[in-house]
């Protein structure tokens, strides 16, 4: 991948591993994307394909404590993650890179005023006064669109509707004026109409802070919306790695293009039957020594069941892994396999 | 919030009522004459007819009962045959000695032993947390006499260094009292030290895991911030409602364990007065410390709705 | 196109295979003799039981045969393997017999408490209102007694006696019991899969006894395996002040009380009966906690 001054974010070869009684689960069995100041990086894929463990891997704040990064690389701004001291990766947490997570209403622990986190947190980091911390997290609260900020700043998280509450958390985000805000799945508890307004949010606050974002999801609408480069996951690889607009009119990866098919389209006639890829993902305990979307892929050939694909530059900027579009004879979308 | 504390207030007044009754009800079917009991066999007739209708015991039990509620209600708890004395009285000044024990036992307890379940949780899996989880075992499951007796039997006995007898002199110093309450409150502490420690573990363990705590961890906030503060004060609710049960199990193990130290405390007399029937001493004892334990349960109560905010709001 | 030979390394053979080896692993049973803890508590409480049903088989001596000789005999005494008593008893013998009594009692104290505590910290924590304030009320009324005090109280008026025991104890435990059920059915109806049910027309009942109850449980038997732990305690703490099992019969309580008074000239009385009572209680701990690691979805490892 090119050498660029401004990127935030680099990982390679990443491999995170749960070690559990019935064998080891490749959660994460080779991750590789860069992300550069500013932009904002869609992760995409099934669940659990592996997206949400990367972006734990990122904070290094594992699940659980059978999980471990075995493999790879994680430079942010130059930084070697993984070789963070305990006092640094605490700076870096919260201050440097913010996370928001799935669920906004567990997120916030149910005991504390949204207050006393807010001014807890901002302290953390930062060398200020209760009062002064006060004041900064009314102005983020009012930042993020929530009416009465003083108010809810007294406010228990239970009392909060979901929305609120995500819309608390990225007032905490902000507070620490990140380099990097990772979004594992922000909308996917929240009603349609909130997705949007945070979405929205989250894009207002890019544009204000030139913020880098990592952004978790299965919506490729939202990644359509939002996203300047997309990475698509399958079974803890990365398959296909591009610039958002390539994505969608060049895919290049079988699995990608039956992701594409499977979105609903406005345009087409409402009756159309949504295409599905047939198939379950592979027990991660099972990944590794072959092409993990063989059993699924209409294209599969005897080099898929024998080795992994390498991850490939085929075109500047766009990465692939799969045996038979790294080669010459590329595939194309819709074609019916030759070997068959 | 202070709407629901003033009405768990009120809520007392009925408890209180049915403590009364219950307590009027059992004592009035225990068998045995209490006259003959308190005259010996060898009384008169007229002797034991005389004290019966000065105990009221020949009247009807709801008027038993009237005159019993009425009496409280004059703050006059009775008079004890057995030590020739006002119920009130014998228990006032008996009873801060069993309440100190148990104070202190339970300080201890809650010290010792939430620190314990702290590090137990944190130390999750490893060596640190079988050793504090089997001695918390061994807590749990010893009878507080038993270690009372072994107690004695090796300190007392066999090495002569801590005296077993009563409870020391105050005018000797507080130093005396001191080497006094050392082995009863050992004793006391046992228990409720390791239940404190297995309950504070297992609910740090469950809110260590969550979500929030994820999530303050991905904030960077430090670990002993999100250890001391956050998740032990989201596992207190459980935490206060064994501190509930343990102050009864505490006096409980006072009143068993007071008599093998002849502490001079409600243990000790309680049991006299079932041993000689003595029905308004009793009733009185019963009665003081159901009062006392309806006063704690309403202010167990009252902590665990301020900790759970959730509880609150419903 | 021929069958290649290559090894299908996601198909269903290897699938299948790791189900397997998953659905053994997380077999209640292969879990519970993973729990080595689980395995040492249900070792010590089925040799606890083997000792109890045998006791008649295996005791050397009958427990109440009195030997004024030989009293305050030390362990290891003429074939009296832990000594004798102030009368000459056997107390291996006395121990033996003393298991049954304290196990029956124990085990019946707790099953009765736990039947009538549960159902009425169900009805209370989940219909609420009237029905939670009378019988809240109550069982506060009841719980305000010191334990002891409540068990003491209800055998003068029952009578001594294994079965008036079993009940003194029994009755004492059932507010602790619908208490702790109450607080959990209250938090866990709260909860979102509950409104659920609700809203998908599952009744009362079903509700009450299919989704709460379950939900309440793991924390249930937790309580419960401390009682019947502390019920052995409680039995042995009545008898020791002489409101429990009367002498002479022999209960591990009664054993302890003619320990404690000759604590000085004979020690091991005291000591031996009690470290029985020790064992059996950690025992019925460690297989409590083993149940409850088993029992709770939440612990896969």
């Amino acid at each position: 991948m090119s050498e660029n001054n401004d990127v935030i974010l680099k990982v390679e070869g990443l491999k995170t591993y749960f070690y559990q009684a019935s064998g080891v689960t490749k959660a994460v069995d080779g991750v590789s994307f860069t992300l550069k100041e500013g932009q904002t990086m869609g992760i995409v894929g099934e669940s659990g394909s592996g997206k949400s463990v990367t972006s734990s891997s990122v904070m290094r704040l594992m699940p659980s404590k059978t999980a471990k990064i075995v493999e790879g690389d994680i430079t942010f701004e130059g930084v070697d993650l993984l070789k963070l001291s305990k006092k640094d990766l605490l700076k870096f947490r919260g201050n440097e890179c913010c996370m928001i997570f799935q669920n906004p209403m567990t997120s916030l622990d149910p005991v504390f005023k949204i207050g006393h986190q807010m001014v807890e947190m901002i302290r953390e980091h930062h060398k200020v006064s209760k009062k002064e911390a006060w004041n900064q997290a009314v102005e983020a609260l009012k930042l993020v669109g929530i009416p009465e900020a003083e108010k809810r700043m007294e406010a228990y998280p239970h009392e909060l509707s979901g929305g609120m509450c995500q819309r608390v958390i990225i007032a905490m985000a902000v507070c620490g004026n990140p380099k990097l805000i990772i979004a594992d799945e922000p909308t996917t508890a929240l009603d349609v109409t909130v997705q949007a307004q945070v979405l929205e949010l989250l894009k207002d606050l890019q544009k204000k802070m030139n913020t880098a974002i990592l952004l978790i999801t299965h919506n490729l609408g939202v990644v359509w919306e939002m996203c300047d480069t997309v990475m698509v996951m399958y079974a803890g690889n990365t398959v296909e790695y591009a610039d958002t607009k390539t994505l969608y009119q060049e895919p290049l990866h079988p699995y990608t293009w039956g992701l594409l098919d499977s979105m609903p389209k406005l345009s087409s006639s409402s009756k159309e039957a949504l295409v599905t890829i047939p198939g379950t993902p592979p027990d991660l305990r099972l990944t590794g020594y072959c092409c993990n979307f063989y059993n699924r892929c209409p294209y599969v050939t005897d080099a898929c069941r024998e080795s992994v694909p390498p991850l490939v530059e085929v075109k500047p900027g766009h990465f692939v892994a799969c045996h038979r579009q790294n080669g010459v004879n590329q595939l194309k979308r819709g074609e019916v396999n030759g070997d068959e | 919030m202070v709407k629901l504390i003033l009405k768990r207030i009120l809520q007392m007044i009925p408890t209180l009522l049915i403590v009364v009754t219950i307590t009027f009800c059992l004592t009035r079917m225990l068998p045995g004459d209490p006259a003959v009991a308190i005259l010996g066999i060898e009384a008169t007739d007229e002797d034991i007819a005389a004290l019966r209708e000065e105990m009221n015991l020949d009247k009807s039990l709801p008027e038993q009962y009237v005159l019993y509620l009425d009496d409280l209600a004059h703050g006059d708890f009775g008079y004890s045959y057995s030590y020739r004395q006002d119920v009130l009285g014998l228990i006032i000044s008996r009873i801060p000695n069993t309440i100190s024990l148990t104070l202190v036992a339970l300080a201890i307890a809650a010290i010792i032993g939430t620190a314990a379940g702290i590090i137990a949780a944190v130390k999750q899996n490893t060596i640190v947390d079988y050793i504090v989880m089997l001695l918390a075992l061994v807590g749990v499951s010893m009878p507080n006499f038993w270690l009372a007796l072994m107690l004695v039997l090796k300190f007392s006995v066999e090495m002569n260094l801590l005296p077993v007898m009563g409870m020391g002199d105050m005018s000797k110093g507080i130093g005396d009292v001191v080497i006094h309450m050392i082995l009863p409150c050992v004793c006391l502490a046992s228990t409720p030290m390791a239940t404190f420690a297995r309950t504070i573990r297992s609910s740090m363990v469950e809110t260590l895991s969550s979500d929030y705590v994820r999530c303050l961890r991905a904030r960077g906030v430090r670990e002993w911030k999100v250890i001391c503060l956050h998740s032990l004060k989201n596992a207190l609710p459980p935490l206060v409602t064994v501190l509930g049960l343990q102050i009864a199990g505490t006096f409980t193990g006072a009143i068993i364990t007071e008599g093998i130290f002849s502490w001079p405390g409600m243990g000790t007399m309680i049991n006299t007065a079932i041993n000689n029937r003595d029905y308004s001493l009793i009733q009185g004892a019963v009665l003081f410390s159901a009062i006392m334990f309806v006063f704690c349960n309403m202010l167990v109560d009252i902590a665990y709705m301020i900790l759970n905010p959730k509880v609150k709001g419903a | 196109m021929p069958e290649k030979k290559t090894q299908d390394m996601l198909g269903r053979e290897a699938n299948m295979a790791i189900l397997k080896k998953e659905r053994k692993a997380n077999n209640a049973w292969n879990k519970l003799k993973r729990n080595r803890s689980a395995v040492i508590g249900f070792i010590i409480v089925c040799v606890m039981v083997f000792l109890a049903v045998f006791a008649p088989v295996l005791a050397p001596y009958d427990p109440n045969a009195i030997a004024p000789a030989i009293p305050y005999k030390g362990i290891g005494f003429e074939g009296h393997l832990l000594g004798t008593d102030d009368l000459g008893r056997d107390i291996l013998s006395r121990i033996l017999y003393g298991a049954r009594v304290s196990l029956i009692v124990a085990v019946g104290a707790t099953i009765v408490g736990a039947i009538i505590g549960v159902l009425i910290g169900l009805l209370a924590g989940y219909f609420g209102g009237w029905l939670d304030v009378v019988l809240m009320r109550f069982m506060d009324g009841m719980f305000s007694y010191p334990f002891i005090l409540l068990a003491m109280i209800l055998i003068t008026v029952l009578g001594n006696g294994v079965w008036n025991v079993i009940l003194a104890i029994g009755i004492a435990n059932v507010p602790s019991f619908a208490r702790v059920t109450r607080g959990q059915v209250v938090i866990v109806k709260e909860e979102e899969y509950c409104n659920a049910c609700r809203v998908v027309g599952v009744s009362d009942v079903r509700l009450l006894f299919l989704h709460i109850l379950p939900n309440c449980v793991s924390q249930i038997i937790v309580y419960a395996t401390l009682r019947v732990a502390s019920a052995i305690i409680s039995e042995a703490s009545l008898s020791f002040l002489g409101l429990g099992i009367a002498l002479p019969t022999a209960s591990w309580g009664s054993i302890l009380r003619v320990g404690r008074e000759c604590l000085t000239t004979a020690p091991h009385v005291a000591t031996t009966a009690g470290l029985f009572i020790l064992v059996t209680v950690i025992g019925f701990n460690l297989l409590g906690d083993g149940i409850r690691d088993i029992m709770d979805p939440k612990m896969k490892q």
